[in-house]
């Protein structure tokens, strides 16, 4: 019998692909790995690219992800795709970007955001109408 | 007592409203099946990532990454996950007020609070009260990305490398049932390494291109895993929780509709009861 391992393959949309295979194939960022069965504990990131499982001799099933992560234990290969390109200076601008949206709403001071407090005086005042309504029965 | 044409208005004005809070209701329903699947769906991810950190945490790495060092804590980052809109129950209200008390034994202790508020609802209550607010992402629609996620954590993350917090919290509804939705407290960083007797044996990984590079990405990964996971459960909550209070407005309208109808026809009975006698003795005038 041919020695397989199992293998994960999941994004954090759903899971693609689990079940055990003879042999992988991950795009790494220092070049292609072919991983068999018992290899040595690796961590590491991943290329966009084509990831192959090789099932059994005949049968290969590859799936494209935008990069991510690979983690491989023993028997367990596990590959953590990502839903986005990643990049340093694309994950800094969309940090800048949500500073910038915290910045906008605190220095926006009639906006909608103020919404809140409106709703709160109005149902203030309406408390108030009520109220005096009703002294106006009992005066009646 | 009020005329019987001043009761139809009220009546057909109710009825109106109940209208509109059935049809939120039958929406919120649907949604929160869809909702629930996609919480179904992220979970995989959030397993797969939480093990090999849990391997991670029993190697004897050669490098130890900053975030899984603990420091004296001054100053704490919190992630607070609310809803975009309100009409949801006391749901957003209960977050708030666990989060504000969780604030105030913070200040207690005199520790420097700054704010992650996802959700537009978090961000205007947290105005309102004056927190300090460094990071807030584009609002997200009820399916969220990831990717929509990335900035705002990445600002969190920053923080704590540069040593502007110490500590980083997600406070968010945790999905019990369709009736219960349960504030919730999670520590993000530093990681807390959960010890595995079968693990601990002396190893650690291969690391490429090299140990700093690999564990930054995935454990920013973990961290907006953890965040996601979160907010698609914050959203499961926010439409069973919508779906609950507009049933109750909708049973509420139909009461009252009932009340109204009663009120009605009591005061259409008492006009023609007043018509009559005033033409019999109209009649006996005669």
């Amino acid at each position: 019998m041919t020695m397989t391992v199992h293998v994960d393959i999941v994004s954090a949309k759903e899971k693609i692909f689990s079940g055990l295979a003879e042999m992988v194939f991950a795009p790494a960022v220092m070049g292609e790995v072919g991983i068999s069965p018992r290899h040595a504990p690796l961590l590491t990131t991943l290329k966009p690219g084509e990831v192959r499982v090789q099932i059994d001799p005949k049968t290969e099933e590859s799936y494209f992800i935008s990069g991510g992560m690979l983690e491989i234990q023993p028997h367990t290969v596990t590959v953590l795709a990502d839903t986005a390109l990643r990049a340093k200076d694309l994950d800094e601008a969309a940090a800048l970007k949500a500073k910038e949206q915290a910045e906008a709403l605190l220095a926006n001071k009639q906006s909608d955001i103020d919404y809140a407090k409106a709703q709160a005086e109005l149902i203030e005042a309406m408390a108030q109408i009520q109220a005096i309504e009703k002294l106006r029965k009992r005066i009646k | 007592m009020a005329s019987g044409k001043e009761i139809r208005g009220k009546i057909s004005s109710v009825k109106n409203t109940q209208k509109i809070t059935r049809a939120m209701e039958m929406v919120a329903a649907s949604k929160m099946r869809k909702a629930q699947v996609q919480m179904e769906e992220s979970r995989p991810y959030a397993e797969k990532i939480q093990k090999v950190i849990g391997h991670l945490a029993n190697a004897h790495p050669e490098y130890q990454h900053l975030y899984m060092q603990s420091r004296e804590v001054k100053r704490i980052g919190l992630v607070v996950v609310s809803s975009d809109r309100g009409l949801c129950g006391g749901l957003n209200t209960n977050l708030f007020k666990f989060s504000l008390n969780q604030m105030k034994q913070w200040d207690k202790d005199e520790l420097d609070v700054s704010l992650c508020t996802i959700g537009s609802k978090g961000s205007a209550f947290f105005k309102r009260v004056g927190a300090k607010i460094i990071s807030q992402p584009e609002s997200l629609s009820d399916t969220p990305n990831i990717e929509a996620l990335i900035g705002s954590v990445k600002v969190m993350l920053d923080a704590f490398t540069n040593g502007e917090i110490d500590q980083l919290v997600l406070v968010y509804n945790k999905f019990v049932n369709t009736m219960t939705q349960q504030p919730t407290l999670e520590q993000l960083l530093p990681l807390k390494a959960e010890e595995n007797e079968d693990l601990s044996h002396h190893w650690d990984y291969i690391y490429e291109p090299d140990a700093e590079d690999v564990l930054d990405s995935l454990l920013a990964r973990y961290i907006e895993s953890r965040v996601y996971q979160g907010v698609v459960e914050n959203i499961a909550c926010e439409q069973s929780a919508r779906m609950v209070a507009m049933k109750s407005a909708s049973d509420n309208a139909g009461d009252l509709i009932d009340e109204l109808q009663l009120a009605y026809n009591k005061a259409r009975q008492a006009a023609i009861t007043q018509e009559l006698s005033e033409i019999v003795a109209g009649a006996a005038a005669v």
